[in-house]
């Protein structure tokens, strides 16, 4: 069941200049999600910004009901949510998604994320860990100064590499490229990704390959994030080109099989 | 107090329903409440054959409302017939598909399977800006709705609304094409046909191009089109475009609908319908008014 509550803003962390940590009671929520699933915010009550912010979820204190959610500042709506203080309701829609990341049966796993699409990864990757998995963590950042959470993945992954573009910081060059030699040496039950289209393509195109098993959490324009409008199309893998179908990712999504979308 | 109404022949237990393509059919935001408490539903755009819809992005945010081009995306009328209607039905609300077609055949061929089905009605999709045939294609001349209307009406009993485009230059001349081609209701509006540039891309956000405007930003333009066509014709009025609340379904209301639509409203609140229905209830305990039939078209 989805639903909509007025959570209260437990704690507030800057994390850079414009990213924010916020944990929120929620404990409808919390109950009924898994990782991979995300929430809408209405960051006003006025009609502007009009639409609610599709927001991953970073953690999941099931113990406390507490939900966690890191967002980068990038427009009007994110940037009335950091204004929020702690102590202030905020109305949030969730669990959002039907599709999810598929842990069950994984001994061995890889998980790759770039830039802000590294939040949706720590619920995973904190499961898989739980479950006596293999965790071997990918992160790729643009420089040092976007490098974030490397002690929070580190406390949850088996083998954590951190790379940045420009080589500011730790592995110089892409993730994806330590990956690829990491799985030529060990045998991969699942590769999950999060982060920017160039590097979930690669991704994709890895996988289909070598025929590796991977789900890809994806981003699309939102609507209403509950299938009422049907803006968030992604079109399916292997359908007629003069005649595409498509998934959503509110309903479908976000975590879809690689091989099963076009992107 | 009473808030029942009449609309088209359709009796609704008060006057708020959903437009089409805002609301699925209805079981998502069946999580939230009990649909019961809608004076009806109105399904998304629905036509004889599924449709895919159109290319991402479909949709965008704007000055206190959205574009969208979906490209009227839906399983076809078979598919509803079998999985949609029956969930539908479990709920005592009324009924109302919204029909979309790209030939006058296919209006009349799809009309003719919804007129065996249990439903309550259907609202004529003569106006959707996002598919390069038919709807506003027929939608926006005289002719072309008294076209589509006249032929649809032959083969339906069920009360029979037609939904206006506002993309033309006098809407009240359309609606009186509906009234002169024997339908029982009209309803407007849909989307302003709108778009929206990517600065930095230099590029349309929208797959489509173009796409089509909903929100509180167009709400004065819908009300001054349904005052219009108040004046203009004697069947009742289904009024839409930006309410979000109990006042804005007043204002609706006053200016001669007899029933409202939300829209883009359940996208930002899946509670935005029924609060509406709260909001005119709260309205005519403070006004005093015994029968909201009272305050239909009160603006002269």
């Amino acid at each position: 069941m989805q639903k909509q509550v007025q959570a209260k803003l437990l704690e507030k962390v800057q994390l850079t200049k414009d990213i924010y940590h916020f944990k929120v009671k929620a404990d409808d929520i919390v109950k009924e999600s898994k990782p991979g699933n995300f929430v809408e915010i209405r960051v006003t009550e006025q009609t502007e910004p009009f639409l609610r912010r599709p927001i991953s979820i970073y953690n999941l204190d099931r113990e406390n009901g507490v939900l966690e959610f890191i967002f980068q500042v990038k427009g009007k709506g994110t940037e009335i949510l950091a204004k929020k203080e702690v102590g202030e309701d905020i109305d949030i829609m969730g669990p959002l998604g039907f599709g999810t990341f598929k842990l069950e049966g994984r001994k061995n796993i890889s998980i790759l994320g770039g830039g802000i699409g590294i939040f949706p990864l720590y619920e995973l990757a904190k499961e898989a860990k739980q479950n006596n998995m293999q965790v071997n963590t990918y992160l790729g950042f643009r420089n040092k100064e976007y490098v974030v959470l490397e002690n929070e993945f580190q406390n949850v992954s088996d083998k954590l590499t951190i790379t940045t573009d420009d080589g500011t910081y730790k592995q110089k060059g892409f993730a994806i490229d330590f990956l690829k030699q990491d799985i030529e040496n060990n045998k991969i039950d699942c590769i999950y990704a999060c982060g920017p289209l160039p590097m979930l393509r690669a991704i994709r195109e890895l996988a289909i390959q070598k025929n590796l098993d991977c789900q890809i959490s994806l981003e699309e324009r939102m609507g209403c994030g509950i299938g009422l409008c049907l803006g968030c199309a992604v079109k399916k893998a292997e359908s007629p080109k003069d005649a595409p179908e498509y998934y959503h990712v509110c309903k479908g999504g976000p975590v879809f099989q690689a091989k099963d979308v076009e992107i | 107090m009473n808030t029942k109404i009449n609309l088209a022949g359709i009796e609704m237990k008060n006057p708020v329903t959903v437009a089409s393509g805002t609301f699925g059919y209805g079981r998502e935001i069946s999580q939230f409440f009990d649909l019961s408490k809608l004076g009806a539903v109105i399904t998304k755009g629905t036509s004889l054959k599924p449709k895919n819809g159109n290319k991402p992005p479909r949709v965008c945010e704007t000055a206190s409302g959205m574009l969208n081009a979906i490209g009227l995306q839906n399983p076809g009328v078979e598919y509803f017939a079998q999985n949609d209607l029956p969930f539908l039905r479990k709920y005592d609300t009324k009924i109302i598909v919204n029909a979309c077609g790209s030939s006058v055949d296919e209006y009349v061929e799809l009309c003719k399977i919804l007129n065996t089905l249990d439903i309550d009605g259907v609202e004529l999709n003569l106006s959707c800006p996002n598919v390069k045939e038919g709807c506003m294609a027929f939608g926006n001349t005289y002719d072309g709705v008294k076209k589509v209307t006249t032929e649809v009406r032959k083969v339906l009993d069920k009360p029979l609304i037609v939904k206006l485009t506002p993309n033309v230059t006098n809407i009240a001349e359309i609606a009186k094409a509906v009234e002169d081609a024997g339908a029982d209701g009209v309803s407007l509006i849909n989307t302003l046909l709108a778009m929206k540039i990517d600065i930095y891309k230099k590029a349309p956000v929208l797959a489509n191009v173009t796409g089509g405007l909903s929100g509180p930003a167009i709400k004065p333009v819908a009300v001054r089109m349904v005052y219009q066509v108040a004046h203009a014709v004697k069947i009742p009025i289904l009024g839409m475009g930006g309410i979000i609340n109990g006042e804005d379904a007043i204002e609706f209301m006053l200016a001669g609908a007899t029933a409202i639509s939300i829209g883009a409203g359940n996208f930002i609140d899946p509670y935005t319908s029924i609060k509406t229905v709260e909001g005119i209830e709260n309205y005519m305990k403070q006004q005093k008014i015994e029968d909201i039939n009272e305050i239909i078209g009160a603006v002269k």
